[in-house]
């Protein structure tokens, strides 16, 4: 059996040249056994250099690459076409929906007076303010649940039986408190992305494989550690499902609170355009909310590919 | 266990230090010099069992274990599925209290030591979102330097012949790979004791011969004391100085493997001590 001899040559080896282990670890490996590991750490540049040639050369996947970037935006574009054609041979009225052409020449106008700008920031600050303290709220007391037996005990009944109620209806009584200033708006959409992140958080630090946190305390870390380096990585991929899916409230909360009462922002300006009549602007703050809506979601999710690349479903 | 074998760990200690002037990882990390000293090697730990119970509400797992493990002995505990053997690895560890006797480490003379164990269970347990290297500093315990915790790191993995990998993310490698870094993992605190808890249970036959090469080099090498929980009786006098049968709760055969290391499969008298060992845990006579 050569694994005899390899053995104790290796030990030898290494006893005599302590200053290059690196070398010894070659004395048990064993001919006659070729697992794939052995072959992996005897001919490491062979295999990255077949990696790398596979990155060079690959048409087949550069063209599905190039279809797969605009296939998405076929279907788009064709309505918008459409909906053009409809407005210009007259068989929609403008009165009921501005063409495509109108919306972009009200949104080139609003922009150069620098209308949008300011209300696109003033709903832009109201949605993320909300979200940062709703959100942080939530967050914490989904970590506090999930971790602590007695803050659970304490307060996730009360949690559960507030987030049956559709934050919305509470708009009468926000009027009573805030009137219709920024804080009704900030008290609204905070109330509405907090129990989607506290829901997720909270699953997401149950759900934690308790193996590894043995783990943890077995190799001793303490709980700030347990957190930050088991615990919370954990609970990362369901707390990015709670984000993704608080950004939708958030918008909708926003966009409902500012058609009731505001002086600002693009709730503001579609209300104010409806009294006059101006479909095209009515139209062109639904589109806003749109491109919004789908910028919050494309940073959430390259934030989320970013975190979790460690995850093999989120590597590109 | 012979003295000379613990001259390696020095050695090991010693090629820190050299290592200091490289770039350490294939992205050009450097490794600075630190001032911390590198984890010395420390000496194996023994153990004195003293009537060990355990007992779960009425069901008396473990009844009245003594049980003596000179520092540096490689044992084996097999038995059939609930004979208490992972329950008394996990007293061993400090995983669980018994609910009666002592369990004490000692050194070489048999005075006692702190307990200084650590433990391999059959899945890896290694954090996805951390890389190979970093997984295995999760062994060195907190507020350990960076340089310092990578350095260590790669220096255990050289030593389960996975310098490669130290970058990947643990989803990227085998089981055996992973099963090998927990090794590590276990390892980079040179504790005086490692408890195995069916560690090659999950591998497939080829992996888990190369595996078991591997444990017995690497205990030769680094010279603690091992207690390895098994069900494979082939594994345990392949592996063991002496193997310890188990049955409801009580020490049923204390046999040793008198057959030098490292040992080949089909030795015939491993195969006369399985035999043995395999009718004492099916209770033929």
């Amino acid at each position: 059996m050569t694994t005899i001899d390899t053995f104790s040559e290796g030990r030898k080896l290494r006893r005599a040249t302590s200053g290059t282990p690196r070398t010894l670890t070659e004395g048990t490996l064993t001919e006659d056994k070729p697992q794939d590991w052995q072959q992996a750490s005897q001919n490491p540049p062979k295999g990255a250099a077949d990696g790398a040639q596979a990155k060079g050369g690959k048409p087949a996947g550069l063209h599905t690459i190039s279809r797969g970037a605009w296939l998405p935006y076929l279907v788009p574009v064709g309505l918008v076409l459409v909906w053009q054609i409809l407005s210009s041979t007259g068989l929609i009225s403008d009165r009921i929906m501005p063409s495509p052409v109108a919306v972009l020449a009200a949104f080139w106008e609003r922009l150069l007076s620098g209308e949008l700008g300011r209300d696109v920031a003033v709903s832009g600050a109201r949605a993320l303010s909300g979200l940062l303290i709703g959100g942080s709220i939530g967050f914490l007391l989904g970590i506090a649940n999930g971790v602590s037996k007695l803050s659970e005990q304490l307060t996730d009944t009360t949690l559960q039986m507030l987030r049956t109620i559709p934050h919305l209806a509470m708009i009468p009584l926000v009027i009573l408190w805030f009137g219709i200033g920024e804080e009704a708006k900030l008290f609204l959409t905070s109330l509405g992305v907090l129990f989607p992140i506290y829901l997720n958080t909270y699953h997401g630090v149950k759900n934690v494989d308790r193996d590894l946190v043995e783990m943890g305390r077995i190799y001793g870390m303490s709980n700030w550690s347990l957190f930050r380096k088991v615990i919370f990585p954990g609970a990362l991929p369901s707390i990015f499902v709670g984000l993704r899916y608080a950004l939708g409230i958030m918008w909708l909360t926003l966009i409902v609170s500012e058609a009731i009462a505001a002086n600002s922002g693009i709730g503001y300006m579609a209300n104010t355009a409806r009294e006059f009549m101006m479909t095209d602007v009515v139209v062109l703050a639904l589109v806003i909310y749109a491109v919004l809506g789908k910028l919050a979601d494309v940073v959430a999710r390259a934030l989320e590919r970013w975190a979790l690349s460690w995850n093999a479903a989120y590597q590109a | 266990m012979p003295v000379s074998s613990y001259l390696l760990p020095s050695a090991m200690v010693w090629d820190a230090f050299e290592l200091q002037e490289r770039a350490y990882f294939p992205d050009g990390t450097e490794v600075r010099p630190i001032a911390e000293p590198p984890v010395l090697p420390k000496a194996p730990a023994g153990l004195r069992l003293r009537g060990v119970e355990k007992a779960f509400g009425d069901n008396r797992v473990l009844r009245g274990i003594d049980l003596d493990v000179p520092a540096g002995q490689f044992v084996a505990i097999v038995g059939k599925s609930g004979c208490g053997k992972s329950t008394l690895l996990r007293l061993l560890v400090g995983l669980d209290e018994p609910t009666g006797g002592e369990i004490d480490f000692i050194d070489d003379g048999g005075d006692r030591v702190a307990p200084d164990a650590r433990i391999v269970f059959q899945e890896p347990r290694l954090l996805p979102w951390f890389s190979v290297a970093d997984n295995v500093a999760v062994g060195l315990g907190d507020g350990v330097p960076k340089a310092f915790a990578r350095r260590e790191a790669e220096l255990v993995l050289d030593e389960v012949q996975l310098s490669e990998k130290a970058r990947e993310w643990p989803a990227k490698l085998s089981g055996g790979q992973r099963q090998r870094v927990a090794l590590a993992r276990a390892l980079v605190s040179r504790p005086g004791l490692l408890a195995l808890d069916e560690p090659l249970g999950a591998l497939d036959a080829l992996t888990r011969i190369s595996m078991q090469q591997l444990l017995t080099r690497v205990w030769r090498e680094l010279g603690f004391t091992a207690v390895l929980v098994t069900h494979d009786v082939t594994e345990a006098v392949h592996l063991a100085d002496r193997v310890i049968v188990l049955d409801e709760g009580e020490v049923k055969l204390d046999l040793a493997v008198p057959r030098p290391h490292p040992r080949h499969h089909g030795d015939p008298e491993l195969a006369l001590l399985e035999g043995q060992l395999l009718a004492a845990i099916l209770g033929e006579s």
